[in-house]
């Protein structure tokens, strides 16, 4: 299954990249691949913008914009402010309820 | 390595002996830290009852379990530690799938919320990751420096920055605890179907409770003001004309729910095109066509009304079947943004031409039109 085409906001600087692997590893849609010692992007349109392979490359040479694929949680922080997050709640009486 | 700080009071998730034991615990462990609970690995029928009570209503508020480190079987200083969430559905799906094996879980304060969400947020992360291994003396209980992290918590926590401050390197598990056995089997290496999240029919229905409740919250005022609008009549509000001329719309409403956040979900992968908003109104009209077709009510004998069913449920349908993106495993922020920035609009513009056909209608039929 994948979602809209050409939305993902992956980038990969291949002169930064080292080859370590550790985007390949974390990525939950084998998005990222390592092939001749550097990372190999191989459908960015799988991309869920979960931002694991950012967080995980310790020289900056992928990038993502990261966020929560939900809509209800980009509708809230339309309507209240805030940044969108998995929150499945209005800022209610300031109370953050668990969701998901 | 760093020196982990020590400290005197007692540390979170060691046994607090006044303090009753949770049912799912069976005893302690010694260690140099102090006495660990040691956690069953079979769920009991009220852990069960639980799940499912968590399938089906906002009843997930609470279910946690105490941030802090737990055994699990006979574990050494060379055992295994699991990190996990104190979402208690995560950590009963962790201990479940330790069965029979010897290890340490060491549990991050993520507010309750699941280990793939936490990370979103940041709470399953980095900084907490770090606090917990040295607030439990991680580094006393185990003599070796490697914690294995659900590859679910990655987009939270950076592993070389956790190494370089604690001394522990993170080796990221498999998607699904499940497969943990396997993982260490071949030596803490996943295989790519381990690293990889799936979405089957069966994740899709159990998932559907909790778009089908949410959206039927709405139906009360949906059902008010269908109510109202066929009721009214110049002498007042007539409950015969209100019921049988409201009725088909209700069941409209119905099928639009059914249609938007049960059968768009089931049939995902089926259902033409990749956006949620167009699977959710091609669901949302066949299901008003079928209505159409089958039952032929009276509502489609009057042009204004059949325009009004034609555009207000699919589009009801749709905007329901966006709301899924929330649970799915493959929909990303941007992709959201865009439908939202086509959708919103176009779920606006049905509400009004409904509104205006429905006066309308309302308006010939008091022969003022
Ligand atoms: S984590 Fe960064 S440096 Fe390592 S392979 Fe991926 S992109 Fe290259
Ligand atoms: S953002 Fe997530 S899904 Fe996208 S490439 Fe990175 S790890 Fe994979």
């Amino acid at each position: 299954m994948k979602y809209l085409a050409n939305v993902a906001t992956l980038t990969l600087n291949k002169d930064k990249c080292t080859g370590c692997g550790n985007c390949a590893e974390v990525c939950p849609h084998a998005v990222l691949e390592i092939q001749d010692k550097k990372a190999f992007i191989t459908d960015p349109d799988r991309c869920m913008e979960c931002g694991a392979c950012q967080t995980n490359c310790p020289f900056e040479a992928v990038g993502v914009d990261k966020g929560v694929g939900c809509a209800a949680a980009l509708i809230n922080s339309m309507i209240y402010g805030g940044e969108p997050s998995c929150d499945c709640s209005a800022p209610q009486e300031g109370k953050a309820k668990s969701c998901c | 390595m760093t020196t982990i700080p020590l400290k005197l009071k007692s540390e979170a998730g060691l046994l607090k002996l006044n303090e009753p034991a949770p049912i799912w615990t069976t005893g302690s462990v010694a260690t140099p830290a102090g006495p660990v609970y040691k956690a069953l690995t079979s769920l009991s029928p009220q852990d069960c009852r639980e799940h499912f009570r968590c399938r089906i209503s906002a009843y997930r508020d609470n279910f946690i379990v105490e941030p802090g480190i737990y055994a699990v079987g006979s574990p050494d200083e060379n055992s295994e530690v699991f990190a996990s969430a104190n979402y208690k559905y995560s950590f009963d799906l962790l201990r479940q799938s330790l069965d029979g094996l010897n290890g340490w879980i060491l549990v991050l304060d993520t507010k309750g919320i699941n280990v793939w969400c936490a990370a979103g947020k940041g709470s399953f992360g980095t900084v907490e990751l770090i606090k917990k291994i040295s607030d439990c003396k991680l580094a006393s209980i185990v003599s070796h420096r490697r914690i294995i992290v659900p590859q679910l918590g990655a987009p939270g926590i950076c592993s070389y920055l956790v190494t370089k401050k604690t001394g522990f390197k993170v080796y990221y598990g498999p998607v699904y605890a499940k497969n943990i056995p396997a993982y260490l089997e071949a030596d803490r290496k996943a295989s790519p179907e381990m690293r990889t999240v799936q979405f089957t029919i069966k994740d899709r229905l159990i998932l559907t409770p909790m778009e089908i409740i949410p959206a039927m919250k709405n139906y009360p005022l949906f059902a008010l003001i269908i109510l109202l609008s066929f009721g009214l009549q110049p002498s007042g509000i007539i409950f015969r004309d209100a019921f049988y001329g409201g009725f088909h719309f209700l069941v409209l409403g119905m099928l639009a729910v059914v249609s938007g956040a049960f059968i768009t979900p089931l049939l995902l992968p089926a259902i033409p095109f990749r956006s949620f908003a167009i699977k959710g109104w091609l669901a949302g009209i066949s299901t008003v066509f079928a209505y159409h077709k089958i039952f032929a009510p009276s509502i489609f004998t009057s042009l204004p009304l059949s325009v009004v069913a034609y555009i207000f449920f699919p589009a009801a349908s749709s905007y329901i079947a966006l709301q899924f993106t929330g649970s799915t495993t493959f929909t990303g922020m941007s992709g959201v943004k865009k439908e939202l920035k086509y959708g919103i609009p176009a779920y606006m513009t049905a509400v009004v031409i409904s509104l205006i056909l429905l006066s309308a209608y309302k308006l010939m039929e008091w022969r003022l039109l």
